[in-house]
């Protein structure tokens, strides 16, 4: 058998293709921070929240109501986006004039409460969600047994990201909010209505949380958790690609969750910490993030 | 661009770190017995103890009613860390006047609160933590360490696995204090009865998600038994992702609860083995105790962590109106002592002991998890596969290492 650092070579190409599908996890969500900090200027904590917002709603569809995966993967992101919605115009909006300190403690409150009510109302057990039928089974690619629903999440990240991008960096509305982002004042001038831009980015952004927590439903258990488990690290994401650049965190999540993937071969104990290893390291050599521009 | 970096890590690093809060304690009148119940009750282990190991102490205080002194219950959140809960007990016993530290799941923050307990001299009956040290290597004599630990759990599901052909294993084991002991007392098992331990896995707890990096490295080793040194939330998701995986190996969670078994669901839980001291369809007074706690706990059916907090609690208010509530307050040895020296009777477990190194001795059973169509109403899940009698399930007192057992 071929090897590869002293493994054989199907546990490596196994164990890159997992790390792939992790970083999927990781892109999809901080792309939605990049998004809203590159917009607002406002460090989203709540975005775990609303990832696991996502699944619970997904969850919720399923159990009472009886919609399916594929419905709930389109439904749950409008929800928890309409949610953002109220979030941003009864408290956000509030702080744009105040230094960015407040937006981050606000924030963070608000995330310590939605999971403190999920807890109180669902426990921490978690939720069973079954992979919907369509999905179901797996391949063997020879050096591994691929779960069709993983290599779904990736197609489905990778397009999703790639629409995002898309849409901020070649749409005439992705070039008007960037002006907005510049020059509010000046752009309002011209007609445009620019608060409404900012709720609209807002509740995108937490529509792509959730989006990725119906992605993560049949994979763990929904559980109130979830999102607490994934936000440190995604934050490490954000800083280590450069805050607020769409591309450097699309391309950053892939990549550590490689390197993560890497690590849980070699040194399992240190999977946990290798991400802010290489965040500091970053840091070190390049202050503004791998793709941020310098200040 | 006015947000520096450091500010946002510096926040979010002091968010980290967030206070524990500590449920606020009356002054304390002279005859007042008070239970204090540490326990995880916002993390992963919140529905295997938690709030409700808290009612089942409560039940226990109104079952028993007290004559001649009062029983307060208070309870407090360790978020599983260790210094938190060992802070938690300092100011309990030195400030609170707590005489009683119960449950305390999580064998790193269960051995720092037993050192506490040693040091003032304080009772700790420990239901929720599962680590055979306890009662052996780390033993004290005011602890006592109530229906289970890790040696009775490697025996009745090893030694079962084992017997059944699954002579080969390999661990996948959280990397603390429990996911350890657990992988090494079911290795000596599985090795002793002729099996052996193909390699092993330790991943970084709390925080860990995904297992299938792990479970690849397990189905790689050729090994015929995956072994699952973790618990609770852990615990489901490793099962729910080897099934995903399509892992032909037959799992083995050592540590498991019908707490566990419920959030999983019987499409992936059946067939499985676990050992459990208690299950609430095992009699007409474990169903009838079971009823009792629905009353308060609808949502969560008791484990036999549960249990063990109603029979814990029970057995101490025994042993105090036994010896008077004034000797009990001056040391928790001698209360632990007198708990040893009376047998133990209750709905949950019927009758038991404690032995001198503070291990309790129950039954316990060997289960199977019923087939989706076995399964006749919300929370049937389990078939009884085996029991094992009271003196047979611990390990011998002689091989634990306790210091002040005169052998």
């Amino acid at each position: 058998m071929m090897m590869i650092f002293g493994y054989p070579a199907p546990l490596m190409f196994g164990q890159l293709l997992l790390g792939l599908i992790n970083g999927a996890f990781y892109a999809l969500l901080s792309l939605g921070l990049a998004v809203i900090f590159g917009m607002l200027n406002i460090v989203n904590f709540a975005h775990g929240a609303l990832f696991m917002l996502g699944a619970f709603v997904a969850w919720g569809m399923l159990y009472y109501l009886g919609i399916n995966y594929w419905w709930a993967l389109l439904l749950a992101p409008i929800v928890v986006g309409a949610f953002g919605v109220v979030l941003e115009k009864l408290l956000i909006s509030r702080l744009y004039k105040l230094d960015h300190v407040y937006g981050l403690l606000l924030t963070f409150g608000l995330a310590l409460i939605i999971e403190g009510l999920a807890r109180n109302e669902f426990g921490s057990s978690g939720m069973p969600y079954a992979i919907p039928r369509q999905l179901q089974g797996a391949v063997n690619l020879g050096f591994m047994f691929l779960p069709i629903y993983r290599g779904w999440v990736v197609v489905a990240a990778a397009v999703m990201c790639l629409a995002t991008w898309l849409v901020i960096e070649k749409t005439s509305l992705g070039a008007t909010l960037r002006a907005a982002t510049e020059n509010a004042p000046l752009v309002q001038a011209f007609g445009v209505n620019v608060p409404r831009m900012i709720t609209l980015t807002y509740a995108g952004g937490a529509a792509l949380a959730a989006f990725a927590g119906v992605l993560a439903a049949p994979i763990y258990s929904v559980n109130p958790n979830m999102g607490a488990n994934f936000i440190i690290v995604v934050f490490a994401v954000v800083v280590i690609g450069g805050m607020g650049s769409i591309l450097g965190s699309v391309v950053t999540g892939f990549g550590l969750g490689v390197i993560e993937g890497m690590t849980k071969v070699f040194y399992p104990q240190g999977s946990a910490t290798v991400i802010f290893v290489v965040m500091v390291i970053v840091l070190l050599a390049r202050p503004a993030g791998l793709f941020g521009k310098s200040a | 661009m006015s947000l520096s970096r450091r500010t946002l890590l510096g926040t979010a690093a002091a968010a980290a770190t967030t206070v524990p809060l500590i449920g606020r304690a009356r002054a304390q009148a002279g005859q007042t017995i008070k239970i204090g119940v540490l326990n995880d009750q916002s993390g992963p282990y919140r529905d295997t103890g938690g709030i409700t190991s808290v009612l089942c102490s409560k039940l226990a205080v109104q079952e028993f009613a007290a004559k001649g002194f009062n029983v307060e219950v208070i309870s407090a959140d360790h978020q599983n860390k260790p210094d938190v809960g060992a802070s938690i007990a300092r100011q309990w016993f030195d400030r609170d006047g707590v005489d009683m530290i119960l449950d305390v799941p999580n064998s790193g923050v269960a051995l720092a609160v037993a050192s506490v307990a040693k040091e003032k001299n304080k009772l700790h009956v420990n239901v929720g933590a599962a680590s055979a040290d306890l009662t052996g290597k780390s033993c004290a004599p005011s602890v006592i360490s109530w229906c289970y630990d890790t040696v009775m759990l490697a025996k009745s599901t090893g030694g079962a696995i084992v017997k059944a052909g699954g002579d080969s294993w390999f661990f996948i084991t959280a990397d603390y204090a429990f996911g350890h002991r657990l992988q090494d007392d079911t290795s000596e098992i599985v090795t002793k009865s002729g099996g052996k331990v193909a390699g092993s896995v330790a991943y970084p707890f709390p925080g860990t998600t995904d297992f299938s990096s792990f479970l690849l490295q397990a189905q790689s080793s050729g090994a015929k038994v995956l072994g699952l040194a973790n618990a609770g939330a852990d615990t489901v998701n490793s099962i729910k992702q080897a099934k995903e995986f399509g892992i032909s190996m037959k799992v083995a969670a050592m540590l498991m609860f019908i707490t566990d078994v419920n959030a999983l669901g019987l499409d992936v839980a059946q067939g499985l083995n676990l050992t459990e001291s208690f299950y609430w369809d095992l009699n007409d007074r474990t169903r009838a105790f079971t009823k009792r706690v629905v009353k308060v706990s609808p949502d969560n059916w008791p484990n036999m962590i549960h249990a063990g907090c109603y029979s814990g609690t029970l057995h101490f208010l025994k042993a105090v109106t036994d010896m008077g509530v004034a000797e009990a307050k001056k040391s928790g040895t001698a209360i632990a002592e007198r708990m040893k020296k009376m047998p133990t009777e209750d709905d949950a477990f019927g009758a038991g002991r404690i032995r001198e190194d503070g291990r309790g001795i129950f039954k316990s059973y060997l289960f199977e998890v019923k087939k989706p169509s076995e399964s006749k109403a919300k929370w049937d899940y389990y078939k009884t596969v085996a029991t094992t009698p009271a003196e047979e399930a611990w390990r011998p007192l002689n091989e634990g290492g306790c210091y002040y057992v005169k052998s």
